[in-house]
């Protein structure tokens, strides 16, 4: 079960990140057309916490035992089958915030145009998260998990 | 008068139409070039604060930086060109040396740039790299004047012992740079590469920081004028011990490394109080002769049970012959010649630009002396100082080096572009600093894939260019300098590197 | 009489219910599970019964598991039947319609029923309890059928809000009637419910407080709700009257059984009540602070022992989310306590709406409330669960840019598995 691991001691805290996880779930896929013409233009699902010297980028840890799987009351968060992804279905979700109540790690949010929970959904699709695809220092990394 | 503006190097340019306000160049220029406006949503940038490093260009998600030099400062002169204009106003305004990062970057002859390498044609059979085994291990130290065998049953065995050697799977090492005047990630990345690819480090006078033990049997110690970090446990760890007494960039000066950059980590490695001024002297205030030199050079191997060769490290400077020939007496196991074009963490630039000499016949010389007095055997001989590419590390070698220190081109392979702002502590590339929100941007894990790549694909050329000699170890090559010819060299320029003018046959 | 065999009977089949089903399937792949549920749908989540109402989601996505659930977890669900005997001894449930099912283990978790208030008119056509499915759609089609112009809700706690949101999102002018001073005072602070009040006052309601339902009216002999009067003696006009003052244990079953009660069923920290293999789980539970996080998670662990796992629950704390009017809120744990031995940490911002309390006691939090702006919430939920002690990071504690970097470095390591944060 692959997971992506953060190096907060390479953390350059560029934003990087944030960027390309913005324009991976935009419409368009596309940077200059979702800056420059998205409004609103998606919300990170990748969130860079900054203080002094040291940063590092966090998004959704897709936890073994999910507090937001258990609070979610549509059904909505639900784990991936193979990949073991916690995942938001955003046809099911209404927006309760149950999730971004239970969740210790504050990565889950509101959506910034629906309302619906928006959290990382390591990019379903591709091989890897563009997050870790486009970190300029290798801070962030796709790896299998222990378990 | 009206002040004058310090003169603008670089403009920033930026592309307003893929400029996406993300503020990844805001957030990553240490010297704050660019600048948010949220009011607007735009970036800008102040381009006199910028050093022209290309990190934000580098980073930039869409392409709109580029960084381009300004040419519209001054009335191009040959004579008062912007740069010495804008020094002598520097020194008009503050009464200071002028301080510079790097190695000089005047236009001086570059003779590797004028040295022609040969190649078998029909007569001699060039060698495939691909299907032959080529040989580029090299041993540093001093070889014996003969060897003695001993003959048993049959079995061949070598009576002589053989001094401590550094064996060396590659004729390249990373020279000294001291943690301080670099970072810790730096450091780490130089260790672990050297120890993956079989060849030393080197720790300048920079003590040896505890998370580096572990690589110690591919550092090189550096003893030098401030004495800093040198301990029992310092001198046990490192494979070799090297007294420095001069650097190519700034001969016959001593360093300076400012209290600001002695954080606690530097500190203890340095074994000096947190963020007091290392000063090392210019001289070693123990060494006034080659007799003293040898003192300290005995003196370091019985510390060490005559386990480690002990080498020097000097400057090239006009009379490096002589000077070397008294090393090798004075029993320095290796002599580390530091050209002018080596660079440094801070130098005064007029002592950078202007003091010593050139790489290239400082090697050429000090062979050919030590050839000529009989004791090129008994010590190895290291060129330092600008080594660009693999065809200047195999001149090198033909010229009469044994093996030679890069370190500017290690660092270019870390990222540093030259900027030459080492000495203010501020590189966005998390090299030349010890600012703990840019030394993060050096992941070692990436820096020492990148160094092993260097040095992998130098070796692959070197080994190119050996077949194509007909050469199957870099060792016969070494001092081989019929294999060189000069090209737009004077007689006499020729005659110093010892080589034949292009077109001269055998 | 149709007889039923099996290893596992669940009672109920909503969060706690369903949660059951996989906390038994997560140890016992195989044992013969039985759902009994006497609402006809084949599951659906309750909460959503107000985004129902408004017309937010359709009726197919009422369902927080798939149809595919119970029979890809090879579980046979009885629905719209009740289980109306329980014989403790012989371990049989008999059922409404006549059948009997033979457990092994059981679990309870019929969940609680709306409190209805004993006042004059509360049979009315158009007075409507608003817990289960069936009361929304019957809410729905009474919409539907009348011309509704006024509803009066009874009750501004969570479940009154929420159908007071779905009837203003209906074009209906709604009227609230509270006992307490304020609305949502078991959840908030006199300053969150002060919020929400003008939110809704400015989106049409009328609120009274300190106030109650003495009668419901209707005209005549027409069976239809036309009004109701407060106990102020006011007459406040109502085509549609839903009461929302509480839900109370649905514990008919277990009366006259071995089984302790009290307000609702006893149970250990493993969920299992006084008589063994027998579980209970969710609101029908004494003490149970009724939400669905906590329902969902006693009949996960309710179904991992009577699987014989070893889960242990370790109490809950209250924990709310709700968006009124377009403002995000929550609540976690106690807020509105006003003693000396709590201190308290506010933020405040008018002009936006947002207000952010955090309730300390000994260095610990035990509660906080956001209102406008809730992004990270749960980061506070972790601290007061793994009771943290915040000594270090107070002042940081309300900062705009609060995250997982201000934690205590210890904790972050304790929230962290093995991919994941290096610290």
């Amino acid at each position: 079960m692959k997971r992506i691991r953060i190096d907060e001691k390479y953390c350059m805290g560029c934003r990087l990140c944030e960027v390309h996880c913005i324009v991976q779930h935009s419409k368009t896929k596309n940077i200059l057309k979702t800056y420059m013409g998205e409004y609103p233009k998606p919300a990170p699902r990748i969130l860079v916490e900054e203080k002094g010297y040291i940063t590092f980028a966090l998004q959704c840890r897709h936890c073994e035992d999910a507090p937001c799987l258990d609070a979610c009351m549509t059904g909505a968060m639900y784990r991936d089958k193979e990949t073991g992804a916690v995942l938001c279905n955003e046809d099911k979700c209404v927006g309760c915030w149950m999730c971004i109540m239970v969740c210790p790690f504050g990565v889950i949010s509101r959506s910034s145009d629906k309302k619906i929970a928006s959290k990382c959904d390591l990019c379903m699709g591709e091989d890897i998260p563009v997050c870790v695809k486009n970190c300029p220092n290798e801070a962030l990394k796709y790896e299998d998990s222990k378990d | 008068m009206a002040k004058r503006p310090t003169p603008t190097e670089f403009i920033v340019e930026r592309d307003k139409d893929k400029c996406i306000a993300c503020q990844v160049c805001v957030r990553m220029c240490s010297n704050d070039v660019h600048i948010y406006d949220a009011d607007t949503n735009t970036v800008t940038s102040d381009n006199s604060r910028c050093v022209g490093c290309h990190f934000c260009e580098t980073l930039c998600p869409t392409d709109a930086i580029t960084i381009k030099k300004n040419e519209s400062c001054f009335k191009p002169n040959a004579n008062w060109s912007a740069s010495v204009i804008s020094d002598i106003t520097k020194q008009a305004e503050t009464g200071g040396v002028i301080l510079t990062g790097m190695g000089c970057d005047k236009p001086y002859t570059i003779y590797w740039d004028h040295i022609l390498l040969n190649a078998s044609q029909v007569t001699n059979p060039s060698i495939d790299p691909l299907r032959e085994p080529m040989e580029l291990r090299r041993y540093i130290g001093r070889k014996p004047d003969k060897i003695e065998l001993n003959y048993n049953k049959g079995k061949v065995e070598l009576k002589t012992k053989l001094e401590k050697q550094l064996k060396l799977e590659v004729p390249i090492m990373f020279s000294a740079m001291s943690y301080g005047s670099i970072s810790l990630n730096t450091c780490i990345s130089l260790a672990k590469a050297s120890h993956e690819l079989g060849i030393f480090y080197n720790t300048g006078e920079g003590g040896l920081h505890k998370s580096l033990y572990k690589y110690g049997k591919n550092t090189i110690i550096q003893i030098a004028s401030g004495r800093f970090g040198v301990h029992p446990e310092y001198l046990k760890t490192g494979a070799a011990i090297e007294i420095k007494i001069g650097q190519g960039a700034k001969p016959g000066i001593g360093g300076h490394l400012p209290g600001e950059k002695v954080s606690k980590e530097v500190s203890e490695a340095r074994m000096i109080p947190e963020g007091t001024d290392a000063i090392s002297p210019a001289p070693h205030h123990d060494i006034y002769s080659i007799e003293d030199l040898r003192q300290l050079i005995y003196a370091l191997k019985e510390a060490t049970d005559y386990e480690k060769p002990v080498g020097v490290k000097i400057a090239a400077v006009h009379n490096v012959v002589p000077i070397a020939s008294g090393i090798a007496r004075a029993g320095a196991d290796y002599i580390a010649i530091d050209g002018m074009r080596g660079g440094t963490g801070a130098a005064p630039k007029v002592i950078r630009d202007n003091v010593g000499i050139p790489i290239e016949f400082a090697i050429a010389a000090v062979d050919a002396r030590l050839r000529e007095e009989g004791i090129r055997t008994n010590v190895s001989l290291i060129a330092a100082g600008g080594f660009r590419s693999s065809g200047d590390v195999i001149k090198a070698i033909a010229l009469g080096a044994d093996a030679v220190y890069i370190a500017t081109s290690a660092l270019i392979a870390l990222g540093c572009s030259q900027c030459q702002k080492c000495y203010t502590g501020k590189c966005n590339w998390g090299i030349a600093t010890q600012d703990p929100y840019l030394t993060k941007r050096l992941n070692p894990e990436i820096g020492v894939q990148r160094l092993k790549n260097l040095i992998k694909a130098w070796s692959l050329e070197i080994k190119d260019m050996l077949g194509g000699m007909g050469i199957n170890s870099i060792d016969s090559l070494c001092g081989n300098r019929t294999h060189l010819r000069g090209i737009g060299l004077s007689d006499r320029e020729l005659k110093i590197l010892g080589i034949k003018s292009a077109g001269e046959p055998q | 009489m149709k007889t039923l065999k099996t290893e596992y009977l669940i009672i109920g089949n909503s969060a706690a219910g369903v949660a059951c089903i996989e906390g038994i399937r997560k140890v016992d792949k195989t044992g013969s599970i039985a759902v009994i549920s006497d609402e006809n749908i084949f599951n659906y989540s309750r909460p959503l019964i107000s985004y129902f109402l408004a017309g937010k989601v359709k009726k197919r996505a009422m369902p927080f598991r798939d149809k595919k659930f119970y029979s890809r977890n090879n579980v046979k669900l009885v629905l719209g039947n009740t289980a109306e005997k329980l014989d403790t001894k012989k371990r049989i449930a008999y059922l409404s319609h006549g059948e009997k099912v033979v457990f092994n283990k059981l679990l309870i978790a019929t969940g609680g029923s709306p409190i209805i208030p004993e006042i004059k008119g509360s049979r009315l056509d158009g007075v409507f309890a608003f817990t289960k499915f069936g009361d929304a759609v019957a809410i729905k089609d009474y919409i539907k059928k009348h011309y509704i112009k006024h509803a009066v809700v009874i009750g501004g706690g969570l479940i009154g809000l929420k159908a007071v949101e779905a009837l203003i999102e209906l074009g209906i002018k709604v009227s609230i009637v509270e006992l307490a001073d304020r609305i949502l005072s078991t959840t908030f602070d006199t300053k969150a419910s002060g919020i929400i009040q003008d939110a809704l006052r400015k989106a049409g309601c009328n609120i009274f407080t300190k106030n109650t339902v003495a009668e419901i009216l209707s005209k005549g002999e027409d069976k239809k709700v036309t009004s109701v009067t407060l106990k102020t003696r006011k007459q406040v006009p109502a085509d549609l009257v839903i009461t929302a003052i509480g839900v109370s244990p649905n514990i008919q079953l277990v009366k006259n059984t071995s089984i302790s009660i009290n307000r609702g069923i006893l149970v250990d920290e493993a969920m299992q009540t006084n008589v063994k293999d027998i579980y209970a789980a969710g609101d029908v539970c004494e003490k149970n602070i009724p939400i669905w996080p906590n329902a969902f998670k006693q009949g996960r662990i309710a179904g991992e022992n009577m699987a014989s796992g070893n889960a242990e629950y370790t109490g809950s704390i209250a924990m709310n989310s709700v968006e009124l009017c377009g403002i995000p809120t929550i609540s976690i744990g106690k807020t509105s306590l006003e003693q000396d031995k709590y201190e308290i940490l506010e933020m405040r911002k008018k002009e936006e709406s947002i207000y952010k309390k955090i309730v300390l006691e000994n260095n610990h939090i035990v509660g906080c409330i956001f209102v406008g702006d809730i992004e990270r919430a749960g980061i506070y939920t972790g601290l007061i669960i793994n009771r943290v002690d915040i000594s270090n990071i107070k002042d940081k504690l309300l900062e705009e840019d609060f995250g997982v970097l201000a934690l205590p470095e210890k904790y972050r390591k304790h929230l962290v598995g093995d991919v994941g944060l290096e610290v």
